[in-house]
């Protein structure tokens, strides 16, 4: 790519920094320049998060439709799955799975709930009234 | 504990990739001021292609343009006879002790972070993704100092900010993963010679002679043979997404595709000086072009993502650029690997 095609389209990581690129100069050697940005790969991460907006709107219709519990709702919202969740709470994939259902999580203990909540950052009280 | 401690004098390195930043920036601190992000990338033969199969990523395929996460700093410093300390942690108490110590003892550190907690990086961009790197040199009352080499400048973290993002769960999780340079040697410039070229030959191993069908330059086809599916297989919501994936994998900051084969250039520009051997230049256009056309294919996927190209044509379009990709890294390594470097 040469100095003068690197494109300067502001994304969202241009409120943070400029990126840093390799690009030819007019000798015909690299070296450094920097970029605000490409609308190419902004549209990318716009699409992602299109698609995870989604998620977290279906999985508000599931717990509303006492498919699911809040759980399922707080960890698409949290951009997590079962096995991330897993990770932050050090509950066993199989017993998340199983507190994904409403009938289990409401009887869940206020010790369990905690973990879930820190690892949503919310309160229990959040995570208990939700109800989509 | 109120007196500000810093490291003597560390000087922040922009990079386009976090781990050649760290590895360039903890490397010139202990005198090895020749580094440069460029070299740090091709000695630690970071270059590379993987889509592994039946695994999804953040709901798409799983898709590197890098090699694994450390290897880079690992590589690099081996080849230099740097040794290095590393050490990961159970305990956040114990991690964040052994950090100060160093920090008092007036070592800037390397850490591995994931970035969803990552204060000051921007929400769109803080997904579970626990590769990133960033270089702990100072601490100034509760707020340790940090260079995070995809930034301009550097920046700060509270000591609870930090201990999040080093324990950091899901898949690579650093617990608390930290490292630096113990202890530097004689570096000749034999040694850099040999390091180059050490890069190189294990980079054109692991891009042409690795088995199976998934890695290296076998790996652009195998992508290439799913985007043709996609289409059918997933439908073309899906399918989209899947190609926008590909384009954050490859463009965004920190995994780069086509960013890193002109880092790649770069280095082999650099490498002909060291080695004194112009054929490197050509072979640095070679990468250069293949950066281009990662660069055009990902215009062609956002045509999809976009919305405004819907039909398997286009599919098949793009599945055809990536099989030309192919075909001119291939070349490059090949060519690469006939110039018998170091004999």
């Amino acid at each position: 790519m040469k100095k003068e095609d690197l494109p300067q389209e502001p994304g969202a990581l241009s409120r943070l920094t400029r990126e840093l690129c390799y690009v030819k100069n007019e000798e015909g050697k690299y070296e450094t320049a920097l970029s605000k940005g490409w609308d190419i790969k902004k549209e990318a991460l716009d699409s992602a998060w299109i698609e995870v907006n989604d998620r977290v709107e279906e999985a508000r219709k599931a717990v509303a439709a006492g498919e699911k519990s809040p759980i399922y709702y707080f960890m698409e919202l949290s951009l997590m799955d079962v096995g991330v969740l897993s990770g932050y709470t050090g509950f066993f994939s199989f017993f998340i799975k199983r507190h994904l259902r409403p009938s289990v999580f409401k009887n869940l203990s206020d010790v369990k709930l905690e973990k879930y909540a820190r690892a949503f950052d919310i309160t229990v009280e959040e995570l208990k009234i939700f109800k989509g | 504990m109120n007196t500000p401690i810093s490291t003597e004098e560390f000087h922040h390195v922009h990079a386009a990739h976090c781990e050649n930043g760290v590895t360039t920036a903890l490397l010139r601190h202990h005198g090895l001021d020749f580094m440069t992000e460029p070299l740090a990338f091709g000695m630690g033969s970071g270059l590379f292609y993987i889509q592994i199969p039946f695994m999804t990523i953040n709901n798409g395929p799983a898709i590197s343009f890098r090699t694994m996460p450390g290897a880079i700093f690992k590589r690099t410093c081996k080849s230099l006879g740097v040794e290095v300390s590393r050490s990961k942690f159970r305990d956040p108490v114990k991690a964040e002790a052994f950090l100060n110590q160093k920090i008092k003892e007036g070592v800037p550190v390397g850490c591995q972070v994931g970035v969803f907690h990552l204060s000051y990086f921007p929400k769109e961009y803080r997904f579970h993704f626990n590769a990133h790197n960033l270089i702990v040199y100072g601490r100034e009352e509760n707020q340790y100092l940090i260079s995070d080499p995809i930034m301009e400048d550097v920046t700060s973290l509270s000591a609870e900010e930090l201990s999040r993002v080093r324990f950091a769960q899901g898949a690579l999780a650093p617990k608390g993963h930290i490292y630096f340079p113990e202890k530097v040697g004689v570096i000749t410039d034999d040694l850099i010679r040999k390091g180059i070229v050490r890069g190189i030959k294990r980079n054109i191993r692991d891009m042409i002679s690795i088995p199976g069908n998934f890695a290296g330059v076998n790996g652009i086809r195998y992508t290439s043979n799913n985007i043709r599916k996609w289409r059918d297989k997933l439908g073309l919501k899906k399918a989209s997404l899947y190609l926008g994936q590909i384009v954050r994998m490859q463009e965004e900051i920190g995994t780069g595709g086509g960013g890193f084969r002109f880092l790649y250039g770069a280095f082999l520009e650099e490498a002909a000086a060291y080695l004194q051997d112009d054929r490197l230049i050509g072979i640095s256009e070679e990468f250069t072009k293949s950066g281009d056309m990662w660069r055009a294919s990902a215009i062609q996927m956002a045509g999809v993502y976009k919305g405004r190209l819907t039909e398997q044509e286009s599919f098949d379009d793009i599945a055809d650029r990536l099989l030309e990709i192919r075909a001119v890294e291939k070349e490059a390594f090949t060519k690469l690997s006939k110039l018998n470097l170091g004999k």
